[in-house]
């Protein structure tokens, strides 16, 4: 059956693998210096002594256990708030008629147009005015009303039969017994889609937060690891490694168990 | 906070005689020069490779797409030292070849290259899921038929697989234009902006004149800009999507 043969030419191959090598190369050599000496980082000889002293360092030096629990606590706030907010809004869009509707719809696709990043300066305006400002509360709060939340849990609460939602009625359930027992389990896959993108770029946001922040009490992992890795701050680089690998290593470990999900997910929020 | 007091177009008229303003535009535009044509086409080739029967595929579109979960600002702080002069792996390597030592992130010659460089390592692979997706959607008869007319993989590729792709490569398009003015991140362990704003783009620039020169006036100024930049791609998307229904 040559036919129905797709394998590639050898040197393609050769090409596919080289490149995959490179996109990872970044992260190896990081690794790489983060487990050897200082000194030996840029030697590359296998049988150089393994060492945990970068990591007890980059512990030491920068309040990290701090940012760990301030990132968790944020990324925590944020999915839970998003995940109340954007089941009501997007059930009421999906299933209700009322006044205004259209234009409370047009406003939050307005919303997804334009990236919270951006209003930077305003967003800081107001939270000066709401004294949230170096708050944890503060980071996540312009994000909560997730428009793309909204948008997408509205979009498949559409595609869910109305007869499902007739016979649960019929059986004496509310509105909100239906919401929570039909659509609610049945939005599942998306549910999780969207647990994981917001997680993972709350995980990696840095703009705002560096701009909301301005104590070790409140600073997320990024802004941490941004004050810490900058080159002014003096800390030799095998340390700065070891330091980089923490900060990102409870999302690369998700990433390397779900990697599929992570792909399906990253895609579905692209598309949107 | 003092009272606010109306200025007319006072903010905008300060735009035009702001020659930082308009660098940092001309910047911006390079940047997606630079970053968008090319993760776009490695994008294509790595989906197109990691869509065909590679040994050990599953680990090959890992390491592509693993950049993308990796927040900028770590991204920057492991590619801080490629570029580092002297002791940066990318110095180390030019070495050998008998290149002198060069400041990559320090000469406003190299420094876009250098940030366009990581860009799009870090892009590309994101982009990849999308093709990968749109090639899985492609009638397999296609090929078949193809493969029984004696087409070559390159002719195939140019006049079946490319043209089908077209949908998925406008809708990257547009993503990876505003990616381009939202990625800034990793001016801040990078450059700052330097030298001499030769790496300065827009969203960071709006930072430095709201948090450092506390302009908030003006800061609200340039914002207007980068939402006017963005709303227009918004309309283009918008356009796109509609299109996409077309095609199916």
């Amino acid at each position: 059956m040559r036919l129905f043969d797709r394998r590639i030419p050898v040197l393609e191959t050769g090409a596919a693998w080289l490149l995959a090598l490179l996109w990872l190369s970044p992260l190896l050599y990081a690794f790489w210096a983060a487990f050897h000496p200082a000194a030996l980082a840029t030697h590359f000889d296998p049988l150089s002594p393994l060492t945990l002293a970068n990591f007890e360092k980059a512990w030491t030096y920068a309040p990290f256990a701090r940012h760990f629990v301030n990132t968790v606590i944020l990324v925590t706030m944020i999915l839970a708030a998003q995940l109340v907010l954007c089941t009501l809004a997007g059930f009421a869009f999906a299933r209700f008629d009322f006044a205004g509707r259209d234009i409370a719809f047009g406003l939050v696709l307005v919303q997804l147009m334009i990236m919270p990043e951006v209003l930077i300066v305003e967003n800081y305006g107001t939270m000066a005015r709401l004294g949230l400002v170096d708050t944890i509360l503060g980071i996540g709060l312009p994000y909560m009303a997730s428009a793309f939340g909204i948008f997408l849990l509205r979009q498949t609460f559409k595609t869910i039969p109305r007869e499902l939602e007739d016979a649960a009625r019929v059986e004496g359930c509310s509105m909100l017994g239906v919401l929570w027992r039909v659509y609610v389990p049945l939005a599942r896959p998306t549910y999780l889609a969207y647990a994981l993108v917001s997680v993972s770029y709350h995980w990696n946001n840095f703009l705002w937060p560096l701009v909301i922040t301005n104590s070790v009490n409140t600073r997320p992992l990024t802004v941490g690891l941004a004050i810490f890795g900058a080159p002014e701050s003096g800390v030799d680089w095998a340390v700065i490694s070891a330091g980089t690998i923490m900060a990102v290593a409870p999302l690369l470990v998700a990433f390397l168990l779900f990697q599929r999900q992570f792909m399906q997910s990253f895609m579905q929020a692209g598309i949107k | 906070m003092r009272p606010s007091r109306f200025v007319g177009l006072a903010n905008y008229a300060a735009l035009g005689g702001d020659p930082i303003f308009w660098q940092v535009l001309k910047n911006n535009f390079w940047f997606a020069i630079g970053t968008i044509p090319s993760s776009i086409a490695l994008a294509m080739l790595m989906a197109l490779w990691v869509n065909d029967r590679l040994p050990a595929r599953a680990l090959v579109r890992m390491s592509y797409f693993t950049p993308t979960i990796l927040p900028m600002i770590a991204v920057a702080n492991l590619w801080l030292y490629f570029y580092t002069p002297q002791i940066g792996l990318l110095d180390k390597f030019a070495a050998l070849f008998g290149f002198a030592s060069h400041n990559w992130l320090g000469e406003p010659q190299t420094v876009m290259g250098c940030l366009v460089a990581m860009t799009i390592w870090k892009e590309a692979g994101f982009f990849m899921i999308f093709y990968l997706a749109a090639l899985q959607s492609l009638p397999p008869e296609l090929e078949e038929a193809a493969k029984i007319e004696g087409a070559s993989r390159w002719y195939y590729f140019w006049r079946v697989t490319f043209p089908l792709l077209m949908p998925t490569t406008l809708f990257v398009l547009v993503n990876a234009t505003i990616n381009s003015f939202k990625l800034v991140d990793h001016l801040f362990i990078l450059t700052k902006g330097g030298p001499d704003n030769a790496s300065n783009l827009l969203l960071y620039y709006i930072y430095q004149v709201a948090f450092s020169f506390f302009d908030t006036a003006y800061a609200a100024t340039l914002t207007m800009v980068l939402l006017l930049l963005l709303a227009t791609l918004a309309i283009v998307q918008f356009q796109l999507i509609e299109k996409r229904v077309h095609y199916r």
